[in-house]
């Protein structure tokens, strides 16, 4: 990957001095990765058919069709795409609505990690000193907690208000990120050309925009996308263990967990847990492909 | 060395109040008691319940009998499980719950060792992309999707593994389906760092010297090679407690991570909070091992 710039760097040192900026850089490196680019089209693919495929002239997600009962095969001709549940209901209108919901869970929670992990951390990192300190300690702490019992309890106390479960999920995913920027903001401050900025007489408030929040803002990306796929993956544990999304809403989580009491007889009924899989490991491969074209001395 | 050990044990001691709080008022914050029933009960009967249990104090009152409780090693009683004590659930539960954990342990080890020393020396070649695009699934699919496939494929289409009862070979696809997702990260950190290891001057010169490359790997790479993976351990321990609590469901494992889900929707409250404390210890002694152990490995470290 480097060579090849490389070679071309003499030329285009002479034809164009203005140098390309991170974001452009990590735009180039991430098209070429063939696994991220086809993993977020995959995933776009999933979200629009979870959201808008079931105003596309699909029956409801409960509609109950007795010659469908109990659990049937997928039948393509009746437009039953992944058969049909235990009660009769199109399992591939389930999964799209399931899908809604663990997607808006992904948004939600990993948005209040990010709020939660940056402001922790960047105030950790620019105030220092005992401070720093103390709050570092206090990640520590809540690193060594056993976290799905809490997040298990947080659901037993939130179960009626489906959104809070989010929150919950998203308050209790902060930490990593939390460390990441805080580390980030550390180094940042001392870095010669921050002092360089300074001493040419940059003001602080262009150095916090120019400068700060680009460097920082790389790994945080990074972080977010690694994020997603853990957040999905714990509400659909939870739904999973019958503790998320209840009837009639159903999420993967909660349609893996019927697919797997019936799976002797219906084993259709696990394709829901592969949609599920195909969508963390695409997050998965954007997830790396990120942090390849962001980070690349990570690696 | 034994100050470092001294210190980190003691600084336990908050971290392990501060499960025991936290996890006191959120399970006493839900909505519903252990007593709550769909049958009607007198009014008498269930002041007499509520005082027996002390359900009828103050929520810190009850705090504080239960800190109490616990100095002295008391777990209390089971509110749901009459006539069982919460340490004797754990006794009875805890014995599967380790067997299977610690073999999962031992997969993860094992597995994700070797295959990502395979993996590093093939870089780039078919091994290596399939070691590295195994552990992607291994790492994608939760074991609450494995484990079912696992048991379609191997238990009913192939008969390979008995599925129903609870006999030895009926641990198997349990613990594959517990080690899968660590088998997955400990490959991909040990070929990320044996990569490293490999192109490192040391490494170089023992080849230089004429020792053979098998020699090499054994006795100076790997030992390089499995720091990340000894930092790893404490979060695998407790992503191995965490997936315990599903496979056990899937498989009706007679295990803790059982107990504590249903305490959680019983609202059983001491048995919660004993599950909770019991594995917050765990999780606490395993971070404490492997950080002794990672300075042990490696010499730039120091404990003061």
């Amino acid at each position: 990957m480097v060579d090849v710039r490389l070679q071309d760097l003499p030329r285009a040192a002479i034809e164009e001095v203005a140098g390309r900026s991170l974001w452009a850089d990590a735009r180039h490196r991430f098209l070429r990765n063939k696994a991220a680019v086809s993993s977020v089209i995959i995933l776009a693919l999933i979200t629009v058919a979870c959201f808008a495929g079931p105003h596309l002239g699909l029956r409801p997600q409960d509609d109950v069709n007795y010659d469908m009962m109990p659990a049937a095969p997928p039948d393509f001709a009746a437009g039953y795409f992944f058969g049909s549940d235990s009660n009769g209901r199109d399992l591939f209108v389930r999964t799209l609505y399931g899908g809604q919901v663990s997607l808006t869970v992904a948004v939600v929670a990993t948005f209040v990690s990010l709020v939660i992990g940056v402001i922790w951390g960047a105030l950790s990192g620019f105030i220092g000193g005992r401070i720093d300190g103390a709050m570092m300690r206090i990640v520590d702490i809540l690193y060594s907690i056993p976290f799905i019992f809490f997040v298990i309890m947080l659901t037993v106390v939130f179960g009626r208000y489906i959104v809070l479960i989010y929150f919950a999920i998203g308050s209790v995913s902060w930490l990593d990120m939390a460390r990441i920027v805080r580390g980030q903001t550390l180094s940042l401050k001392r870095k010669e050309f921050i002092e360089a900025a300074h001493a040419s007489g940059v003001s602080t408030w262009n150095i916090v925009l120019r400068h700060i929040i680009p460097n920082c803002l790389g790994p945080v990306v990074v972080y977010v996308t690694l994020t997603i796929p853990n957040v999905i993956l714990t509400e659909s544990f939870l739904s999973f263990l019958g503790m998320g999304v209840q009837e009639p809403q159903s999420s993967w989580g909660t349609l893996v967990s019927e697919g797997a009491t019936v799976m002797e007889s219906a084993p259709w009924m696990l394709l829901p847990g592969i949609v599920l899989a195909v969508t963390l490991l695409c997050l998965n491969f954007v997830g790396d492909g990120m942090r390849d074209a962001l980070d690349p001395k990570d690696r | 060395m034994l100050h470092y050990f001294l210190k980190r044990l003691a600084g336990a001691i908050p971290t392990l109040f501060i499960i025991i709080t936290v996890s006191f008022f959120l399970i006493h914050a839900a909505p519903g008691g252990p007593f709550d029933t769909e049958r009607h009960m007198t009014k008498e009967i269930e002041a007499n319940l509520k005082r027996a249990y002390h359900l009828d104090e103050s929520v810190p009152q009850q705090f504080l009998r239960y800190l109490v409780g616990l100095a002295h090693g008391d777990f209390g009683p089971s509110f749901q499980s009459k006539d069982y004590t919460v340490a004797e659930l754990i006794e009875g539960g805890f014995p599967t719950s380790l067997m299977l954990g610690s073999l999962a342990m031992l997969l993860a080890l094992v597995a994700g060792l070797s295959a990502g020393i395979i993996a590093a020396f093939r870089q780039n070649t078919g091994v290596d992309y399939s070691v590295m695009g195994m552990s992607m699934i291994g790492i994608a699919v939760p074991n609450f999707v494995m484990a079912p496939i696992l048991t379609l494929v191997f238990g009913l289409w192939l008969s390979v593994v008995p599925v129903g009862g609870w006999e030895w070979a009926n641990v198997i696809l349990p613990v594959i389906a517990l080690a899968l997702p660590q088998v997955a990260a400990i490959a991909r950190l040990t070929r990320g760092s044996m990569l490293e290891v490999l192109r490192s001057n040391y490494v170089r010169t023992a080849r230089a010297k004429g020792l053979p490359s098998r020699i090499t790997v054994m006795r100076h790479a790997i030992r390089a090679a499995i720091i990340p993976v000894v930092s790893y351990l404490g979060p695998a321990v407790a992503n191995i407690i965490t997936g315990s609590v599903v496979i056990e469901k899937i498989f009706s494992i007679p295990g803790i991570g059982r107990y504590f889900v249903q305490g959680a929707l019983n609202r059983d409250y001491t048995l919660v909070m004993g599950v909770t404390i019991f594995y917050g210890v765990i999780i606490i002694l395993c971070n404490l091992a492997s950080d002794l152990l990672y300075g042990l490995l490696d010499p730039k470290v120091r404990y003061d």
